[in-house]
């Protein structure tokens, strides 16, 4: 998908354009931030506060990124649109869907529920970081066995909380799986298959791959 | 969101002064624990703080050491309130000794959100009823009418409403008031320790809040007396559906047992009133008695007694009566 040429406009790819759209709006933000007044005549003089920044450091599928972060930004704008991690995405924006659930120190969380600022000195893992030496893991393999993914919006989050269940409880029962996967919703309503797939990987492999 | 400054906190102290010093500059501040619902208000814009509008500031305070340590000495159990609440539910002597607290933790939404979300932002969320929630100027934002009275109030208070008719969203609350918690709360002026029915306020003593915090004060911690030997306990959650919502109803009952025999219970009801509910008249049928099918039905009835359902939200009356007997009798005939 990545590295089209600029030529080849018969050929653009969906993510390549919104790629050089957001580098665009990068630019156009740019006087922002350095707080700028703005003075022309018969309108009053407004100056524009700088957006406050953090230096934070984080570990992101074993690569260290030291970066300044808006305040503001969550964690997930932070992976998706500062680091180019599109992997995990955003359903709903608000804590409900678990489209953006990525690994916090091991742990499955919200990404658009936290900031990145947050996440200072921490290890994070998105659903780019499961791959092993070019190869899925077991639990990406079994979701492909099963056709877990339907639509495949929800699936990255899917693979995150499955990922963290399996390195919990290597062997989990149904019902364990049920229960540790209610936070992340299918609209395609493909729950029966993702339950089974998350079974037959513990069945294969006893764990789900991460790290 | 809009641009807000995150500041990394050290000490409680220093949040504090943080907060003041916010204030002081004539900016609006809060402090954030696991932040799950504080941003959630923010993208909204709902009104978090009446009068202050959106933070500007946020103080940090998951960099406040130790804030999230459960430490257990002789008759009295701490858990500070940065504590996770999947740590509340994983930590053994929360689950051993404290039950209705870890199945209150295990009840509240998602794993991701338990991960994230923290016991002192879980009691001081603020509520979700669907009209504060979406932008109306109730009272809960400010304003000065409830929406619910005339509105569609399903999900509303049958208990010790007036003027606001929200229930209190927290799952850990009645929990931790049926353990009989105290609260501490850090502010500039020091700290203080309060009792539940001091910390929770009713709507007809501030319509605007839920709790007696101040902008610039902190729950820092809460503190169980650790129960005897014969206390059991248990939190049952009724949902609209399995998981991953708010209680319609729900009771958290603490047994002080003597074989058979109760010597002492304390029953707080959720999802029914603007604070955690306690039922005394219940709690008095209980004590001294072996618990019977009977009794519990009876202890069911006068847990509802008194109550004033709203015109869409009866059906939370009998709810609770049968909640609260199964609960009773279960956990007085568990062994």
């Amino acid at each position: 998908m990545e590295g089209k040429p600029e030529d080849d406009g018969g050929d653009l790819t969906r993510r390549g354009f919104l790629g050089g759209t957001g580098a665009a709006l990068v630019v156009a933000g740019v006087p922002t931030l350095g707080g700028v007044g703005v003075e022309e005549e018969g309108v009053s003089t407004q100056l524009l506060e700088a957006v406050p920044q953090t230096a934070i450091r984080v570990t992101v599928n074993g690569t260290e990124h030291r970066v300044e972060v808006e305040d503001r930004w969550t964690l997930n704008e932070f992976l998706r649109d500062h680091i180019g991690l599109t992997g995990s995405k955003i359903g709903c924006n608000r804590g409900e869907c678990g489209a953006c659930t990525v690994l916090l120190d091991g742990e499955p969380v919200y990404s658009c529920s936290t900031l990145a600022v947050w996440a200072d000195g921490r290890e994070i893992v998105t659903v780019e970081g499961l791959e092993r030496g070019g190869d899925v893991s077991p639990l990406q393999q079994a979701f492909m066995d099963h056709n877990a993914a339907q639509c495949g919006f929800c699936t990255p989050g899917q693979l995150m909380t499955a990922t963290a269940l399996l390195d919990r409880i290597p062997q989990p029962t149904t019902g364990e799986v049920r229960e540790a996967m209610v936070g992340n919703l299918c609209r395609c309503s493909n729950y029966n298959a993702i339950v089974e797939a998350v079974l037959a990987a513990a069945a294969t492999s006893g764990s789900g791959g991460a790290q | 969101m809009k641009a807000f400054t995150n500041q990394n906190a050290r000490t409680l102290d220093e949040a504090v002064a943080l907060a003041q010093q916010a204030l002081r500059d004539g900016r609006s501040v809060s402090f954030v624990g696991g932040g799950t619902d504080l941003l959630q208000l923010m993208k909204d814009k709902v009104v978090n703080r009446p009068g202050s509008g959106d933070p500007d500031v946020l103080v940090n305070l998951k960099t406040v050491e130790g804030l999230d340590e459960v430490t257990s000495s002789g008759q009295v159990v701490t858990i500070g309130g940065l504590t996770t609440l999947e740590a509340l539910v994983e930590h053994p002597v929360i689950r051993d000794r404290l039950t209705v607290l870890a199945e209150a933790a295990e009840s509240v939404a998602t794993p991701q959100i338990r991960h994230t979300g923290t016991l002192a932002g879980n009691v001081v969320q603020r509520p979700w009823c669907w009209y504060y929630r979406n932008g109306f100027p109730c009272y809960k934002a400010g304003g000065n009418r409830c929406f619910s009275i005339a509105g569609e109030n399903q999900l509303h208070a049958i208990f010790g409403g007036g003027p606001s008719y929200i229930v209190h969203p927290s799952d850990l609350a009645p929990a931790l008031v049926a353990l009989d918690a105290t609260f501490r709360v850090v502010g500039p002026e020091g700290e203080r320790t309060l009792s539940g029915p001091d910390f929770f306020v009713l709507p007809s003593q501030d319509a605007e809040h839920e709790n007696v915090l101040a902008d610039d004060e902190v729950l820092a911690s809460v503190a169980l007396p650790a129960p005897g030997d014969g206390v059991r306990s248990a939190y049952h959650k009724i949902m609209d559906r399995e998981a991953w919502t708010h209680a319609l109803v729900s009771a958290a009952v603490v047994l002080d047992m003597d074989g058979d025999v109760c010597r002492e219970a304390r029953i707080v009801l959720g999802g029914v009133a603007p604070v955690p509910w306690r039922v005394p008249g219940a709690e008095a049928l209980l004590a001294g008695q072996r618990v019977t099918p009977e009794l519990a039905r009876e202890v069911g009835a006068a847990a509802v007694a008194g109550a004033r359902p709203l015109s869409k939200n009866a059906y939370k009356i009998p709810l609770t009566r049968g909640v609260v007997e199964r609960t009773v009798l279960a956990l007085a005939t568990s062994a």
